[in-house]
């Protein structure tokens, strides 16, 4: 009976247990972010964090641990300052709140190592931006994997002749065992700021009285040491596993790209189709995002980069390292194509807008190693010229300075061909009063671009157009302050958001002014006399991609040019272009479909037949590639008229090519990979003295210990206190 | 090191329930199938008060800061008359199964109904005081406490003492609430809703102040020393008590069986 009792009581206490802790996980799974949470913390909303990166040597970036850093908010005004957290300060380690100005790669390595007394680190952005200028970035951009090396002119290899990036301090490319955030909001800043100076302030010099004003910043990276090692893991973990934990991804996006005529994409071109490519890059990297435009003219091509970074992850403005040039590209594919004779130019004209230069030439080495194995429509041979756009918007005094390579040169047939395309170009900037083109010594090397990785797989002639002779003019190349400040694009005050779209700021015309001049010289190359006058970018659209890319994604005309599903991708703010690895990015879409719009015709499909084409007789899909776009809003500004727009507009991979030959440890492609992580977030909160901890611990311990006592007793004399009633058939206790 | 306020805070609010679950439940399995059955009870309560809530906050569908407020004292007024419904639907429960439990074991006696109205507020008690505590005391584990609004850092402590006096003045109700029934003595009924409701109320009072607490513990003695009574307490018996003179009582010699 006893035993029987016992079984039976055991398992219904097990079982009532289990009900009180799944009702306990349900009731917490209910109440997350509840009202007691809310008194304990503020989230930091508007915050990038520094996450880290991997190649195949070495990790670069920042990390928290596992369950997020704590420490104690120091507010860094002035170097000075860092004594108290460095030496002084009495309660490590400290969350260290540093003025953007202070982030310099001098400071940060007297943080560097110190762990014991540092947790973690928020810089606050500067404004304006630092005078002295600040680049994350490294002097010699790209080193090792451009075209020179030590036996392939090594007197131009590592910027032997010049430090491109001469404000480059490396900063982004270091490795730090704590958390560094970038706090994008001011007034988040000053919330930090004020619980600084409620709490965390003292008299004279001792310690600050308890609670104490604390941050926590969550950045745990999965990754470590390289790429090889991550991958590897990766690897191991998916060939077998159903759920495989991948700890690190290529950078990886598309290439935009788009010719003057159609060609067949489902063939290659023969061999004497000749193309010249205009290129630039897409992206750019302000703290830890990168990204880098590129865009290229086929058989004459031309290039531009598309993206950018900065030491922050998802931050990279890229105005001048890559908007403004892609921006003049679009221009210039915009004015080419209205050119009346383009239909019977003897060459055609690929534009090609590179995505992940940043990253070791992500984009421009995927599509020379694709143009090589012949997974791309046109093949390296028929690369009649390259044109390439790389900073274009600081210039001083008009001046475009046309960059070659030597090495290529020595070659005899090469170098006449560089001397005719440079006399092109400067016949077509003679009448353009807003550029003055110009030459620079023979021997200069070339600048990072992606023409130097065509160069490395064929010496074409190519040339890159810039606005500085030898140093980047940029003093804000890859960072956060490479705005639309930074290249002067400003608007006057108490205009409404649609008059500041189509208001034509002095870049802006600047800028359409080199459009003019690729345009005509692309018209040129590709073998046009007639009409070379006629062509003539236009300020408004430059002014307008401006705008949209530096200022205000979510616009009107940006509206009207994107597919419908896409609508969500613009933002209230600036578009950020760095390369990440969930692609295509909102960027690249942008581009394509600005290229499409501005290069594109608009012809009369239903929707249905847009989305097929292949079912319209007259229709090829091999040739273009057609886009049912959101279109203009009607007169009453009520619906819009979406539209078919059918353009050479493309996608072109831009994965490295080190991952598709899973040679993770390449010295000869980008194998620049990200960590993952789960959790990245940053609130602020206060810590309450160790006295009053232990103070509630003893008050527990004695309320504990005196009703054990107290029940005790109580219950050995129950039998005295309470006294049973007389009552028939209960029984007293 | 926040660990430790979550184990103080832990220890002040459940500390006493534990010492008088080890003391007096633990010791007999029926006693441990009533104060589960209690718990169980409080939580259907729970569950149908939060239905009307529920019901109530779809049906005015207003999100207007002094209208949740509102909703709020509501929903508190509902489920302390709903949780007194169901401590009476225990009671009649109970009455109907000690005539059964005497008809399956005839050998045995069966506890009395003083005892289980202790059994089953305590029941009551403990499981009002983890739904009411549990969510406070996850996040007093930190790493941060209270105050960056200017709230006072004392926040948790007062939680815990205010929980601990939820639970103990569920055990006396029950003890209280029982009694009236069995003499049917209905205005105890009336009382011990009254004085929940008053309890309840209280906590609506800023928590910083420490009026609430002060004034809860002023209720909790008061109906401690009820319950007391109540129970088959005295004064005599209390003396007897603290004197020591326990041996000396006719009564010790009744028990020893």
């Amino acid at each position: 009976m006893a035993t029987d009792g016992g079984v039976y009581v055991d398992d219904l206490g097990s079982r009532s247990l289990l009900r009180l802790v799944s009702f306990c996980v349900l009731l917490a799974g209910l109440c997350e972010g509840n009202s007691v949470e809310k008194k304990i913390y503020i989230p930091l909303n508007k915050t990038a964090p520094c996450v880290r990166l991997l190649n195949a040597t070495h990790q670069i970036g920042c990390q928290s641990s596992v369950s997020g850093d704590t420490g104690v908010i120091h507010v860094v005004q002035k170097e000075e300052d860092l004594q108290w957290v460095l030496t002084d300060g009495p309660n490590p380690p400290y969350v260290v709140l540093l003025e953007g100005t202070l982030f310099t790669r001098n400071l940060m390595q007297k943080l560097k190592g110190r762990t014991s007394r540092i947790a973690g680190l928020a810089v606050s952005l500067a404004k304006p931006s630092p005078a002295s200028g600040f680049s994350p970035s490294v002097q010699c951009p790209n080193d090792g994997f451009g075209v020179y090396s030590n036996s392939y002119g090594p007197e131009f290899a590592h910027c032997r002749e010049i430090a491109w990036n001469s404000l480059g301090d490396g900063l982004a490319y270091e490795d730090f065992s704590f958390p560094i955030f970038l706090l994008e909001d001011e007034n988040e800043t000053n919330v930090i700021k004020q619980c600084y100076r409620d709490h965390n302030l003292s008299q004279n010099g001792s310690a600050p009285a308890f609670p104490l004003c604390a941050m926590q910043l969550f950045s745990h990276m999965h990754a470590v040491i390289s790429t090889v090692t991550c991958m590897r893991r990766s690897f191991i973990q998916s060939s077998f596993s159903i759920n495989p934990e991948i700890v690190c991804d290529p950078l990886s996006d598309y290439n935009v790209w788009s010719m003057l005529k159609p060609v067949n994409t489902s063939e290659t071109l023969e061999p004497d189709d000749k193309v010249v490519v205009a290129a630039t890059r897409e992206g750019d990297w302000g703290l830890p995002r990168i990204s880098i435009f590129k865009v290229y003219l086929p058989c004459l091509v031309c290039r531009a980069q598309l993206d950018s970074r900065s030491f922050f992850w998802n931050v990279a403005p890229g105005a001048e390292s890559a908007v403004a040039s892609f921006v003049t590209q679009l221009a210039a594919a915009e004015a080419l194509q209205k050119a009346p004779d383009v239909t019977t130019l003897p060459r055609n004209v690929m534009f090609v807008f590179f995505q992940g230069e940043t990253f070791d030439y992500i984009g421009s080495s995927r599509m020379v190693y694709d143009m090589e194995n012949g997974k791309f429509p046109v093949q390296l041979e028929n690369i009649d010229s390259f044109v390439e756009l790389g900073q274009v918007a600081l210039r001083n005094s008009l001046e475009l300075w046309m960059h070659t390579d030597p090495m290529s040169q020595k070659n005899e047939t090469v170098q006449n061909q560089v001397e005719e395309l440079l006399t092109i170009l400067e016949k077509s900037g003679a009448d353009v009063p807003t550029v003055v083109l110009r030459r620079l010594s023979r021997s200069q090397p070339l600048p990072p671009s992606s023409l130097q990785r065509f160069l490395r797989a064929r010496n074409i002639s190519g040339v890159v157009l810039a606005d500085h002779s030898a140093v980047f003019h940029n003093h804000y190349y890859q960072s956060i302050y490479d705005t639309a400040e930074n290249i002067n694009v400003t608007y006057p005050e108490g205009q409404s958001p649609e008059e500041d779209l189509n208001f034509v700021t002095d870049t802006a015309k600047a800028l359409a002014g080199v459009a003019t001049v690729l345009g005509r010289a692309l018209y040129q190359l590709a073998g046009g006399t007639n009409f070379s006058h006629t062509i003539q970018a236009d300020p408004q659209t430059v002014t307008r991609l401006l705008y949209g890319f530096l200022v205000r994604a979510n616009n009107s005309w940006f509206q009207s040019i994107l597919r419908p599903d896409l609508r969500s991708y613009l933002g209230d703010g600036p578009l950020q272009h760095y390369i990440a690895v969930s692609s295509p990015t909102n960027t690249t879409y942008v581009v394509q479909y600005a290229l499409a719009n501005l290069t594109g015709k608009v012809i009369d499909l239903t929707r249905e037949q847009c989305q097929d084409p292949s079912k319209v007789p007259t229709e090829n899909k091999d040739l273009y590639e057609y886009a049912w776009v959101q279109g203009p809003l009607n007169s009453n500004e009520t619906d819009r008229l979406p539209r078919c727009v059918r353009s050479t507009a493309r996608l072109a991979r831009a994965l490295s090519p080190a991952f598709e030959l899973k040679q993770w440890g390449s010295t000869e492609y980008s194998t620049w990979t990200e960590s993952r992580w789960k959790d990245i977030r940053a609130r602020i909160f206060l810590i309450a003295s160790k006295e009053l901890e232990f103070i509630t611990l003893m008050v527990g311990f004695g309320v504990l210990v005196f009703s054990l006592v107290v029940t005790y007793c109580i219950n050995a004399k129950a039998d005295v206190l309470f006294i049973a009633p007389r009552e028939p058939g209960s029984v007293s206790y | 090191m926040t660990a430790a306020v979550f184990f103080g805070c832990a220890f002040v609010a459940f500390g006493p329930a534990l010492a008088l679950y080890i003391f007096t439940i633990a010791t007999e399995p029926l006693r441990i199938i009533f104060l589960i059955i209690g718990a169980f009870f409080w939580l259907v309560s729970l569950l149908l008060s939060s239905f009307i809530w529920f019901m109530a906050a779809t049906l005015t569908d207003n999100k207007g800061e002094p209208r949740q407020r509102d909703l709020l004292i509501f929903g508190v007024l509902i489920s302390v008359l709903i949780q007194e419904m169901f401590r009476f639907a225990y009671y009649k429960l109970l009455k109907k199964s000690s005539e059964g439990l005497k008809s399956i074991n005839p050998g045995e006696k069966a506890p009395s109904m003083r005892l289980l109205a202790y059994v089953s507020g305590l029941g009551f008690g403990i499981m009002s005081g983890v739904f009411s505590f549990v969510n406070t005391l996850s996040d007093s584990l930190g790493p941060g406490t209270v105050g960056i609004h200017g709230d006072p850092p004392q926040f948790f402590l007062n939680s815990a003492f205010m929980t601990l006096v939820i639970i103990l003045l569920h055990m006396f109700w029950g003890i209280v609430f029982f009694d009236g029934c069995e003499k049917k003595k209905w205005y105890t009924l009336l009382v011990v809703l009254l004085t929940h409701l008053l309890v309840s109320a209280l906590t609506f009072i800023s928590p910083y102040s420490g009026l609430n607490l002060v004034l809860a513990y002023i209720i909790l003695v008061l109906t401690g020393i009820w319950a007391f009574f109540v129970s088959g307490g005295s004064c005599r018996s209390l003396k007897l008590c603290l004197l020591c003179q326990d041996k000396d009582s006719l009564l010790f010699n009744q028990r020893s069986r």
